[in-house]
């Protein structure tokens, strides 16, 4: 029988080190709602685990000049308890209020959403239209990327070895801004995205949108940005016009498979109807 | 005796005190199948085919028994390769022989999740590795899921000793289909000839899991000298030890099973699958071995109800009289024959009086877990179709779907097809509660639609014992041989309170273990309440008798003169003296100078249950753009006879109309190209979450069973044989196109809104 240890570094140099070090498979565990579950059917089988929950800062949120920073371990429970993140990015925190049940909502973390690498995962699309950053910590120090940046395929991201995620930094909301998410499932709850979308937007005085990021889940082995729905909406109002082509934007870049939660069909129409009901909601928060 | 009378006079009965078996299970306290161990024991696990058919060449095990730490291995070699037997043990009709091949393959494996092995060990680790060490070499076969591919000639064929029964001449070459059934009345051909429309559609269920909450588990322990107890979560503790003793070539009286509390049966707790192997590896072992399963496991290997496909034709006269009806039923019965077809073709058209009834009815065996008992099982399949086609003709009459229903409706008198008359029953009482109900006129919004169905349930009666004990200080025991699903402790323990005159509170209800008892058949087809009810009513009154007889010892009069009052021995006139009445304490304390303890146990073998009868209302919305359905609003009207506990029993009625949501809208096994099940789990295999769904209304009629002390029919089953056609038929008000297969999921219906066809 394979060993498995388990520790709880204090520090993020003895994280990044003890992760660097390891032989075998060492996997980083903040909620485990994703990793436990995954060893218990035998997918992963870690030699490692590294729990980054005791590390300072890795739980938290932190508004700093309107900036949001947001340890990697935070729960959605936290988010969903933070009076000035949920007024500033209200898309972010209902993306992430939506993984799992109650009970895992007080455990699973931002960064565990993110780099269990899901194509069906709640909180990117959300985090990367609102332009959120992952702060990662590894042996070479410090680096800043993009959310989008993070994963590079199904169970896969771009993270190196002894490399992991410290933080997520949400930048400053701009005045008549606002985003949303909105994912279908089958349920009402309980479930995983068959379609995922994320939009944020800025409107000028006039109500026009003048800056626009939009994102996909659960139809391409990534999330996706889908930089012709940001375009079909920048310069506009939201008219049918303009929704018809945010629709079409969105479904002529999805790439999903078929598979027991939807078909090529139904996810590719699905992304349309959900990008015209979020950017509705993006739009009616900017001020609209 | 009958207590049915006037309601008013019920003390008990008809109340709703707290559940005698609910502090437990809300503080954790009970002990259900996986919670109970035993000192010594040895971990089970079992190896399971990862192929949907497949000869077994070879087993080799010897590098698992090898293992450090492993104390036991066993293939189906271990346990007597029995011959072919019919078996009436459990829900409905079985064959022992395939029961034991069920339990361990032999030579082939039938189904993904098939056992073909089974482990004991000093640590779950331990037992996983040895799993890992088991050599099998299979010779993979081709395979066969859907129900008409499995029919169709040139199928992959599972069994070459299995011919269709129920064909003459009998057939020569082997075939899927294990038996052709047919029933019928009148004449059909006359009938559709008389019929002024017509109506008819083709219909596909999915298979789903009963998906109780608690996976099967068990201990199981045997001697040096062969005596066996089995400790297991069951809906019959007697069907346990009938099926290891079968399937063990073990006597009975051998065999001792103490019943666990039960997390959810619906039926799928009818059989074993679990027990023989712990026995056989106790045995192996010399120690006592834990089996459970997980959730995969229930999914993979556990028998859910049979998916379908069926198709009805009915034929009615301007009026809206309904003068034929023909169904064609094609059910899956798993890796083994033994689909609920029957029932099936039974309870299709038995809410109508109806002249010309033709049913054929097709038992197929796939490539797929053996199908096992479900609530009420196979008449929600075929009113699926059957309640769909009645809406239909009613919507080509113009005729309001309530009415078309009181039209045709059976009432006592009515011959079924299946050639019972029935007795007095509750469908029109139930249908005009339906039409009175505010929900049947509410108004209806933009994409919504309102649909109503009906359903019928024999319920049953059968072998049960119960016994009641008056405590030494006047508190009474009830034990029934009935493990309790539904809320039969709670029952028990009000009937005889009722009968007895005391505060329930005063009553401890508990289940005897099958050395305890007499013998009890399983819980299920609605029973309990009805036969365990008669015979813990009948044990009262035996002890009542007694105590009359004790009072009339200490008063040194006849027992004629006394009487049973309240809880208390009275004298029966003026002339039988002058006493103060004796309350059940004061006889018990003098129990010891009149005679010794007082109890009585009665064993009875009930006919004579009342058929239920059951009809829902169901208002949806549909998303026309995601074609998702939302549940609105839900109301379930049902005879229930008289409701003893009335909680218990709304709450019957819920969970078979919440079932019935699911099996509506979003479960469904999913397989592979592979013939191997792609959702075995609780994410990907959609029982309805509390947020899906609104408060389901349940509306109790009680048209007394008068052949129950207390009025009683059952109820657990009637409340899932609507719900599907309820919501196929709103569904339908709602998007203006028939959805023909199940479940009606999002993609499905966004499908049919684009394409016009369902």
């Amino acid at each position: 029988m394979s060993g498995l240890s388990y520790t709880a570094p204090s520090t993020i140099s003895e994280a990044v080190a003890l992760l660097a070090n390891e032989a075998g498979l060492a996997k980083v565990m903040s909620g485990g709602t994703d990793l436990l579950v995954q060893m218990k059917i035998g997918r992963l089988k870690p030699s490692l685990i590294v729990d980054t929950k005791k590390i300072p800062g890795m739980i938290g949120i932190r508004e700093i000049g309107g900036c949001f920073v947001i340890g990697a371990a935070t729960s959605g429970a936290l988010m969903g308890e933070h009076a000035g993140l949920v007024a500033a990015w209200p898309g972010v925190v209902e993306a992430t209020n939506l993984i799992g049940s109650t009970q895992v909502q007080g455990r699973a973390s931002l960064a565990g959403n993110l780099c269990n690498a899901s194509p069906g995962a709640d909180s990117p699309p959300a985090m990367i239209a609102a332009g959120a950053i992952a702060v990662i910590a590894g042996p070479n120090g410090t680096r800043e990327v993009p959310v989008e940046a993070i994963v590079t395929a199904p169970g896969r991201t771009s993270l190196g070895k002894g490399e992991f995620i410290t933080e997520f930094r949400l930048p400053k909301k701009a005045a008549r801004s606002g985003d949303a998410y909105l994912r279908f499932i089958p349920r009402t709850e309980m479930d995983i995205a068959v379609v995922g979308c994320g939009i944020a937007v800025t409107l000028d005085a006039a109500g026009v949108c003048v800056a626009a990021k939009v994102s996909l889940g659960a139809v391409a082995p990534t999330q996706l940005v889908v930089a012709g729905a940001a375009a079909a909406l920048i310069g506009n109002k939201l008219t049918d016009a303009v929704l018809a082509k945010l629709d079409a934007e969105c479904q002529a870049v999805c790439k999903p498979i078929n598979d027991k939660r939807g078909t090529i069909e139904y996810r590719t129409k699905v992304a349309g109807v959900l990008a015209r009901r979020v950017a509705a909601i993006a739009f009616q928060r900017a001020g609209a | 005796m009958t207590y049915i009378g006037n309601k008013s006079d019920l003390r008990v009965v008809g109340t709703r005190p707290d559940r005698p078996d609910g502090v437990d299970k809300v503080t954790g306290r009970a002990i259900y199948g996986a919670d109970f161990r035993l000192a010594g024991q040895l971990v089970g696990r079992i190896l399971r085919s990862p192929h949907a058919h497949a000869k077994i060449i070879k087993i080799d095990t010897s590098k698992a028994r090898a293992l450090p730490g492993v104390k036991a291995v066993m293939t189906a070699q271990d346990m007597p390769n029995i011959t072919s037997e019919e078996s009436f043990v459990g829900e409905g009709p079985t064959n022992f022989r395939d029961q034991s091949l069920n339990v361990m393959a032999r030579d082939k494996v039938l189904y993904e999740g098939h056992a073909v092995a089974a482990v004991a060990a000093m640590s779950p680790s331990i037992a996983e590795a040895a799993l890992a060490l088991i050599e099998v070499t299979y010779e993979v076969l081709p395979h066969v899921i859907d129900v008409e591919e499995a029919m169709a000639p040139g199928a992959p064929i599972l069994d070459e000793t299995l011919f269709t029964a129920g064909v003459d001449p009998k057939p020569t070459t082997p075939s899927n289909i294990a038996k052709k059934i047919i029933l019928k009345s009148g004449d059909i051909d006359a009938g559709f000839a008389k019929a002024d429309i017509i109506a008819e559609g083709r219909y596909v269920t999915a298979a789903v899991h009963q998906a109780y909450i608690e996976p099967h588990a068990c201990v199981a322990t045997i001697g040096a000298d062969g005596q066996a107890t089995v400790y297991a979560s069951s809906q019959g503790h007697f069907m346990i030890r009938a099926f290891c003793a079968k399937l063990l070539g073990m006597e009975i009286s051998n065999i001792r099973v103490i019943p666990l509390e039960i997390g959810g049966g619906f039926g799928g707790k009818t059989i074993v699958y679990l027990e023989p192997v712990a026995l056989t590896l106790s045995k192996m072992a010399g120690k006592p071995v834990k089996l459970v399963m997980t959730r995969e496991e229930v999914f993979r290997a556990s028998g859910p109800t049979s998916g379908a496909v069926v198709e009805v034709k009915m034929g009615a006269m301007k009026d809206g009289t309904i003068v034929a009806a023909q169904a064609v039923l094609k059910y899956q019965a798993g890796a083994f024959p033994g689909s609920p077809v029957q029932p099936g073709l039974m309870c299709a058209f038995a809410m109508y009086d109806i002249p010309n009834v033709h049913l054929t009815g097709y038992d197929v065996i796939s490539n797929r877990a053996k199908v096992a008992a479900y609530r009420a099982p196979g008449a929600p399949i075929s009113s699926y179709a059957a309640e769909q086609v009645v809406d239909d003709l009613a919507r080509q009459l113009g005729m309001d779907a309530i009415t078309i229903r009181e039209k045709n409706a059976a009432k006592a008198g009515t011959k079924t097809v299946y050639g019972v008359t029935f007795p007095e029953i509750g469908y029109e009482a139930v249908l005009a509660a339906a039409k009175s109900h505010a929900h049947w006129k509410a108004p209806l919004g933009k994409n919504q639609g309102r649909g109503i169905a009906t359903g019928f349930w024999f319920n049953i009666g059968g072998e049960s014992s119960a016994s009641v004990f008056v405590n030494e200080d006047g508190s009474v025991s009830v034990v029934s041989g009935s493990p309790d699903i539904g809320g039969s402790r709670a029952s028990m323990a009000m009937m005889a309170a009722e009968v007895l005159g005391i505060p329930v509170a005063n009553v401890r209800p508990i289940i005897g273990d099958t050395a305890s008892i007499g013998f009890t058949n399983v819980t299920g087809g609605s029973r309990v309440t009805y036969a365990t009810g008669m015979a813990t009513v009948q044990a009262t009154e035996k002890v009542i008798e007694q105590l009359k007889q004790r009072a009339a010892m200490i008063w040194d009069i006849s027992p004629d003169a006394v009487d049973w009052k309240d809880g208390q021995a009275v004298p029966a006139g003026a002339n039988a003296g002058g006493f103060d009445p004796l309350s059940l304490a004061a006889i018990a304390a003098k129990a010891g100078k009149t005679g010794g303890p007082i109890g009585s146990e009665v064993s009875v073998n009930a006919q004579g249950a009342g058929p239920g009868f059951g009809a829902h209302i169901c208002d949806v919305e549909v998303d026309r753009e995601t074609g998702q359905t939302t549940i609105l609003r839900y109301t379930a009207i049902q005879d229930v006879g008289r409701a003893i506990h009335p909680s218990y029993v709304e709450g019957q009625i819920q969970g078979g109309a919440v079932q019935g949501i699911g099996w509506a809208l979003n479960e469904e096994y999913i397989y592979d190209a592979k013939g191997k099940m792609d959702n075995a789990g609780f994410l990907d295999y959609r029982v309805p979450v509390a947020s899906d769904l609104p408060m389901i209304e349940a509306v109790l009629v009680e048209v007394p069973n008068t052949r129950h002390p207390f009025g009683v029919r059952g109820v657990g089953e009637v409340p899932i044989v609507p719900p599907m056609a309820a919501i196929g038929n709103a569904v339908r008000d709602a998007i203006g196109i028939r959805m023909h297969s199940l479940p009606m999921s999002p993609p499905k219906v966004r499908k049919a809104l684009d394409s016009g066809q369902g």
